[in-house]
């Protein structure tokens, strides 16, 4: 038996209504919480402009543009000081270069293999494996960097005079670090690429891999910049492995067996050791931060410009 | 009449050229193993290296000048408090982000802004955060090297991956579910909270958490923010016994742990941090299976 329904009273249906803020909130509050958070992201980008600009002002208010650009030495904790910024960035540069020799031969094979060669069982068990890679966190990589790429593979290969923190090391790790960016980014362009090419290719006679290369490949080019420009961020931004395994030293050199310092190295290493507000040490952390900044900046920016650009030509 | 079998075989170029091309599949193959194969080896040293040093005592000590009283008891607190409080940080405005973004925004130059912008935060190095974090919270509000400090910088960083995901999921939702709504009467956030979200909810779960995991790694933004340091006390913002904890306690995390027992020269620490990452790669991999599992769950 239904008990006979009451009406509510306008009072008791505001009471009740405002017991559930949330399921009967005005819209125009509501519009306006979400603006704010989306502002939020804007606040973020703003911040970081915002600090990273005030202390490289009062950076270079002490070294000149000419020190910071000319001088070819690094030397921030000694006298006579020196603020030459090209040491830390062919620092930056060193591991750049060898972990993309290393990454991209075996990344772009991936994206072939997985993309034109695997049948879907295979690429189901194979993909999610190497997206693995990418969730390892960089503390771990770089762990491995100096105490087994270092310890069992560099020295027996090259001498026990290989330094114990060397580029090559901390390279390798990188490379396995960006192997997934370029092999899943390189995979997904060229999956994109339309049937109609490849089928056109076998149509002329040609084999898988004339098809793979010569016609997949450069289909998909703009998308494989992508994720190299997108890797190559991820290298200038990745601070551990450096910082564990590629040493503290500045060093104006592409030779991968030497000790040397990124950007993000010395960063980590003035946050290591609590510089003091004020000083010229705790200023370079941000003039060192503006740069790196800039640079990571404009590679997701190139990047994001190719990936928009494959959208266009095959969507 | 005869009808003669016979199989068409390519001679000269064409063969070797067919050759090549059955071989690079073995090539190719061989490339693709090579990432797993890594992951693999990796997996084989440290369980050899660390693997006799996990133990109840290992996870409920100190850490300790002598490596084999040391463990992860402060550090492992440190990242429990350090990323929930991220979590109740992030996950509102990150959602709150993605549903303005998708149902509210005008079409317009700030729209696109706001997105290319989200996109562009997603690529800024970690190391940046921790000097955002260490300028604005540590320094500016005065919060010190604390908790709350690491998980506003942590939040800042995990927000647009958080918020790019959550738009995928709001994105993924029938339009037939919200015209339904809307057509019964509903008001635009009406229809948000009562449909949208929840059929998002899968999707948005499966974002944060691959987030925390991110977060969970997470060394050099600590690190900058101050959270290397050496912590013999447990972090409890809940009342106990003797009183308060607070979210403005010094901290450290395990990563972070890690990092310092990987520095030292001396073989034994070498162990500990190798079973400090078993037990982070335990919790990273959890994390992700756990995404992995809410995804193919509620995968229509």
């Amino acid at each position: 038996m239904a008990t006979p329904a009451r009406e509510l009273t306008g009072a008791e249906l505001g009471a009740a209504l405002r017991k559930r803020p949330l399921r009967h909130a005005n819209e125009a509050v509501v519009k306006a919480v979400l603006g704010a958070c989306a502002a939020v992201s804007l606040a973020t980008t703003a911040l970081i402009i915002v600090v990273l600009a005030r202390e490289t002002v009062s950076f270079f208010g002490e070294v000149s543009f000419a020190d910071f650009f000319l001088d070819t030495a690094w030397q921030p904790l000694f006298r006579p000081e020196s603020f030459g910024i090209w040491e830390l960035v062919a620092g930056t540069g060193n591991v750049v270069f060898w972990s993309l020799l290393l990454a991209l031969p075996v990344g772009l094979a991936t994206a072939i293999y997985l993309s034109e060669y695997a049948a879907p069982r295979t690429r189901s068990i194979l993909k999610p494996a190497l997206e693995a890679l990418a969730g390892v966190p960089t503390v771990v990589y770089a762990y491995f960097a100096l105490n087994v790429v270092t310890l069992d593979i560099l020295r027996p290969v090259f001498g026990q005079d290989v330094p114990i923190f060397n580029a090559l090391s901390a390279s390798t790790m990188l490379a396995v670090m960006i192997l997934p960016t370029i092999a899943s980014i390189s995979e997904d362009a060229m999956t994109s690429v339309p049937r109609d090419l490849r089928e056109a290719a076998y149509g002329l006679g040609a084999t898988r891999l004339e098809v793979s290369l010569r016609v997949v490949v450069p289909a998909a080019l703009s998308g494989i910049i992508a994720s190299i420009l997108l890797a190559i961020a991820r290298v200038v931004g990745e601070t551990m492995i450096v910082a564990i395994a590629a040493g503290s030293t500045p060093n104006l050199t592409l030779w991968p067996l030497s000790t040397i310092q990124t950007m993000t190295g010395y960063m980590l290493q003035v946050g290591l050791g609590d510089a003091a507000r004020g000083t010229i040490q705790y200023k370079s952390l941000f003039a060192v931060g503006s740069t790196l900044f800039v640079i990571t900046l404009l590679f997701n920016i190139g990047a994001t410009w190719f990936v928009g650009r494959f959208r266009e030509e095959y969507e | 009449m005869a009808v003669q079998a016979e199989t068409l075989r390519a001679t000269g170029r064409v063969a070797r050229r067919q050759l090549v091309s059955r071989l690079s599949r073995w090539v190719l193959l061989a490339s693709a193993l090579i990432g797993v194969g890594i992951l693999l080896y990796l997996g084989y040293e440290t369980v050899k290296e660390g693997a006799g040093r996990i133990s109840i005592d290992f996870l409920t000590s100190y850490p300790s000048r002598k490596a084999e009283q040391a463990g992860l008891r402060s550090s492992a607190l440190g990242s429990a408090w350090v990323l929930g409080t991220t979590v109740l940080l992030a996950l509102p405005v990150a959602v709150g982000t993605a549903i303005w973004i998708e149902e509210f925004a005008p079409r317009n130059k700030l729209t696109t802004f706001v997105k290319l912008n989200l996109a562009n935060l997603a690529g800024v190095p970690s190391i940046i955060y921790g000097v955002l974090g260490l300028a604005i919270f540590v320094r500016y509000f005065g919060m010190g090297p604390s908790i709350m400090a690491g998980a506003f910088t942590l939040s800042l960083m995990i927000i647009p991956m958080t918020v790019i995901a959550s738009q995928e999921a709001i994105r993924q939702v029938p339009p037939s579910i919200r015209d339904g709504s809307l057509a019964l009467g509903a008001t635009h956030w009406q229809t948000i909270w009562h449909h949208v979200l929840p059929q998002a909810t899968p999707g948005i779960m499966t974002g944060i958490i691959l987030a925390v995991s991110r977060a969970a790694g997470e060394t050099a933004a600590l690190i900058m923010v101050g959270a290397f340091t050496f912590i013999a006390f447990d972090n409890n913002s809940l009342p106990v016994a003797n009183g308060w904890g607070s979210l403005l306690d010094d901290f450290t995390t395990i990563p972070i742990q890690i990092y310092n027992w990987t520095i030292r020269p001396q073989p034994e620490f070498r162990q500990n941090a190798a079973a400090g990452i078993i037990v982070l790669m335990v919790a990273v991999l959890s994390l992700n299976l756990l995404a992995a599992i809410i995804r193919e769950r509620f995968r229509r």
